[in-house]
C-alpha cells in the first residue's frame, strides 16, 4: 500500500479509535486485496511503510463483499460497482478477504 | 448490526478495480461518514 | 477531410542499472529500508541486454512480432524467450543501455552529462552505426574524462551517477546549486524523456519517409515536468527533443494528462491538421525512469526477472488527408469529463459507448479496441490483473448492458474485438497508442476497417483533483481508399500505393 495512505490509516485509527473505523477496498484482484487488508491488519507485509510492525486489526472488506453490498441500495450500487462485479474474481476476493479477517482483524 | 452505519470509513480504491470516489457513493449510501479516500495505481 | 496516420515508431531502451539506481520504488526503499531483504535480492534479478531482446513483449513493440501471434504464446511469457530476438524491427530499436547513455550526452545541451574516456571509445563506434544516428547527431557526442572526476561530481556535487553493469561510466549533474527543479535527479530523468523521445522522432521520420523540413509541429505527451523554480512545469519537451531530431521547421508544445496523454495529443494534433494549421504534425513522448522496477517487489517475491527494465517511447506522424492512410475520425471523439462521474461503468459509458451511440454506431461496430495495452506479465504478478482484459470485458458487459450485443458472446469479445497488452508500464506509453503502428498495417492491408483507440489516465495521483480522465477516438479506413476500392475505379493504383507503403516498411526492416 502507498506509504502516504498507511500513514493516514495509521492517524485516522489513532484520531477516531480503531473500532470505529472501516476500512473499504477496491483492489482488481484477490491477491492485492488481501496484501491491502493484511497491511491495515497485520501491518505492512513489505517492511515499506509506517504500518510495518503495527497490528491495527481494523474491520476491512472490499466493495464487492456481500457485507457491503447489502447495505447499499442496489440501483446506486449497481451504478457504482455493478458492471465491475461482472469483471472481477468476487469468489476470489471474497476469499482472500475472509481469510485474512478470520486471522487478524481485532473487532 | 449495520456495518456502515454510523462508522468511520477510510477508503483504499483502485484504478483497475474500484476507484475510490465510486466507493464513497456505496458507503455514504450506507449512512457511514468518509473520513479519507484515496486511489491507488499500480500501472 | 479527416487527417491521416501517415506513420508511427516505437522504439525501447534497455535501463537496468537505472532499475537499480532511479526507479522510485527502489530510491524510496533505500531511504525508508536501506538493509532490505528486496534490495539485496534484486540485482539477481535484474535481466541482461540478450534476455530483453528475446522477450517477446518487447519484439512486438518493436513491430517483430503482432499482437495476435503474441497471443497465441501461453502466458506467462518470461520463461518462454524466444531465440536470438533482432535488436531492429519495422517501427523502432531496443538500445543497449550504454549506447542509450550515449543519446542522453548527445541530447544534452547544457554540459550536464560527462561520459568516462575508455567508455566513450567503446560505445562510440556502435552508436554511430546505427542508421538514425545522423552526422549532426554524431557530431554531439564529446570526448570522454577521467573516472576521478565522474567520482568526484557523484560523491561530491550531487551528481547523479550513470552505471553499466553495475559499474560508474558517467554522471548526470545538476543544473543548479540550489534550484531543486534543476537538481541532477529531476536533469536525469528529464534527458531519459527527452533522449528517448528523439531516438522515437528520428525513427519515425525514417519509417514515414518524411522530409524533416515539412514537419511543422511537436506535441510532447510524456507525464514529465521540465523548468525552474519560477515554472517548474514551464516546458517544452516538444521542441528541445525536435532540436536534436533535426526538425528545423517545427515549433511544438507539451500535453499532459497523466497515462491519457498520448490520446489527447492525438486528438490535438489531428485536429490541427484537419482545420488546416499545419500539414504535418508529430505526437511524440519518451520514456519514465520513476517507473522502472515500480512492481520490482512483487517480481523478486515471486522469483521473477524484474520485467519493468525498459524505457519507451513512441512517435505518430499526422498529416493532411491522403486519400491512402488510415483516418483519425475526429467527429467521434469519447470524453471522461468532469460530470461524468468514477464508477467503472461511468467511464467507458463516457469513451466508448456515448461517442458510438451520437454516431449511430453499436459497441460490435468498431473492429478493434486498444485501451490501456500494459504487458499481463508484468501487472498480474503485482496484483493489478491483466489490465487490457479487463478493459475488454468491461466494454463486452456494457454492451451487453445496453442491449448492444448477446450475453453469449461475452467470452469470446476480447477475442474478436481485442488483443493481449505488450507495452511496458511506462505510464503513458501503454496507453491506447502502441496498437496505432499495428493498425495503420492492418487498415492498409484490410484486416481491419474501424478501431477505437482509448486513453485513461489517473489525474488523482496530482493531489490536484480526485477525478479520472480519458479521451477516445476512432481510426477508420481512408474514405478515398474505402470509395476507390468499392468502386473499382482506381483500385490498381491504390494497391500499387499501399504495395509501395508495405515495401517502404519492408525496407526499413532490413536496414
Amino acid at each position: 500500500m502507498d506509504l502516504e495512505n498507511q500513514k493516514r490509516v495509521k492517524e485516522l485509527s489513532e484520531k477516531y479509535g480503531p473500532e470505529n473505523i472501516v476500512v473499504v477496498l477496491g483492489a482488481a484482484e484477490g491477491e492485492a486485496a488481501g496484501l491491502a487488508a493484511e497491511t491495515v491488519t497485520n501491518g505492512d507485509p513489505t517492511f515499506a511503510g509506517p504500518l510495518t510492525g503495527v497490528q491495527l486489526g481494523l474491520k476491512v472488506y472490499h466493495v464487492c463483499e456481500p457485507e457491503i453490498k447489502q447495505e447499499v441500495s442496489p440501483d446506486l450500487y449497481d451504478e457504482q460497482v455493478g458492471m465491475m462485479e461482472m469483471v472481477l474474481d468476487v469468489d476470489d476476493i471474497i476469499s482472500e478477504m475472509t481469510s485474512i479477517r478470520e486471522q487478524y482483524c481485532k473487532y | 448490526m449495520s456495518l456502515l452505519k454510523d462508522k468511520k470509513v477510510i477508503i483504499i480504491g483502485d484504478r483497475d478495480g474500484i476507484p475510490g470516489p465510486a466507493i464513497e457513493e456505496c458507503v455514504k449510501d450506507a449512512g457511514a461518514e468518509v473520513v479519507f479516500s484515496s486511489t491507488e495505481c499500480f500501472v | 477531410m479527416n487527417s491521416v496516420i501517415k506513420g508511427t515508431s516505437y522504439i525501447l531502451a534497455h535501463a537496468p542499472d537505472m532499475v537499480i539506481h532511479n526507479g522510485s520504488t527502489q530510491t524510496t526503499e533505500r531511504i525508508v529500508n536501506p538493509n532490505s531483504e528486496y534490495l539485496v535480492k534484486l540485482p539477481s534479478h535484474i535481466r541482461s541486454y540478450e534476455d530483453a531482446l528475446n522477450y517477446r513483449p518487447n519484439q512486438t513493440y518493436i513491430g517483430n512480432m503482432t499482437p495476435a501471434e503474441l497471443g497465441e504464446i501461453p502466458q506467462p511469457w518470461y520463461d518462454k524467450p524466444m531465440e536470438n530476438g533482432p535488436r531492429y524491427g519495422k517501427f523502432g530499436e531496443i538500445m543497449p543501455e550504454d549506447e542509450f547513455y550515449m543519446m542522453m550526452q548527445v541530447c544534452d545541451v547544457f554540459d550536464l552529462v560527462h561520459l568516462e574516456k575508455g567508455f566513450v571509445a567503446d560505445v562510440k563506434p556502435r552508436f554511430t552505426a546505427n542508421p538514425v544516428i545522423s552526422e549532426d547527431i554524431a557530431a554531439r557526442i564529446h570526448d570522454g574524462i577521467d573516472i576521478s572526476e565522474i567520482e568526484h561530481f557523484v560523491n561530491e556535487e550531487h551528481a547523479e551517477g550513470l552505471y553499466y553493469q553495475d559499474k560508474l561510466v558517467g554522471y548526470v549533474k545538476r543544473a543548479h546549486d540550489v534550484d531543486v527543479n534543476l537538481s541532477a535527479h529531476v536533469m536525469h530523468e528529464n534527458l531519459v524523456s527527452k533522449a528517448s523521445s528523439v531516438l522515437a522522432l528520428l525513427y519515425v521520420v525514417k519509417n514515414s519517409g518524411i522530409d524533416k523540413s515539412e514537419v511543422e509541429y511537436v506535441i510532447d505527451c510524456c507525464e514529465e515536468a521540465c523548468g525552474d523554480v519560477n515554472q517548474r512545469g514551464g516546458g517544452n519537451f516538444a521542441k528541445a527533443a525536435a532540436e536534436i531530431a533535426g526538425l528545423t521547421s517545427a515549433t511544438g508544445s507539451d500535453m499532459r494528462g497523466f497515462c491519457a496523454g498520448p490520446a489527447h495529443a492525438m486528438v490535438a494534433a489531428a485536429s490541427l491538421v484537419k482545420a488546416g494549421t499545419y500539414k504535418n504534425v508529430i505526437v511524440t513522448a519518451g520514456g519514465c525512469t520513476a517507473k522502472l522496477g515500480m512492481n520490482g517487489k512483487d517480481h523478486v517475491n515471486k522469483d521473477m526477472p524484474v520485467l519493468e527494465d525498459m524505457l519507451g517511447g513512441f512517435s505518430v506522424l499526422i498529416s493532411a488527408n491522403d486519400g491512402v492512410n488510415p483516418e483519425v475520425d475526429t467527429d467521434i471523439i469519447g470524453r471522461h469529463t468532469v460530470g461524468t462521474g468514477s464508477s467503472p461503468q461511468a467511464v467507458i459509458g463516457g469513451l466508448v459507448a456515448a461517442p458510438l451511440a451520437r454516431a449511430g454506431m453499436k459497441i460490435p461496430d468498431i473492429d478493434r479496441y486498444a485501451a490501456e495495452m500494459q504487458n499481463p506479465d508484468i501487472t498480474k504478478p503485482a496484483g493489478a490483473g491483466d489490465v487490457p482484459a479487463s478493459n475488454y470485458k468491461m466494454i463486452a458487459a456494457l454492451a451487453v448492458k445496453q442491449g448492444d450485443m448477446e450475453k453469449a458472446k461475452l467470452a469470446t469479445f476480447a477475442k474478436e474485438h481485442g488483443m493481449v497488452g505488450w507495452a511496458p508500464t511506462q505510464g503513458h506509453i501503454p496507453s491506447g497508442v502502441p496498437y496505432v503502428g499495428f493498425l495503420r498495417e492492418q487498415i492498409l492491408n484490410g484486416e481491419v476497417n474501424t478501431a477505437m483507440i482509448i486513453g485513461k489516465g489517473s489525474l488523482f495521483l496530482g493531489r490536484m483533483t480526485n477525478l479520472f480522465d480519458g479521451i477516445s477516438f476512432v481510426v477508420r479506413k481512408n474514405a478515398g481508399a474505402a470509395q476507390a476500392q468499392e468502386g473499382g475505379v482506381s483500385k490498381a493504383e491504390i494497391k500499387g500505393l499501399i504495395a509501395e507503403a508495405l515495401r517502404d516498411f519492408a525496407a526499413s526492416m532490413m536496414e
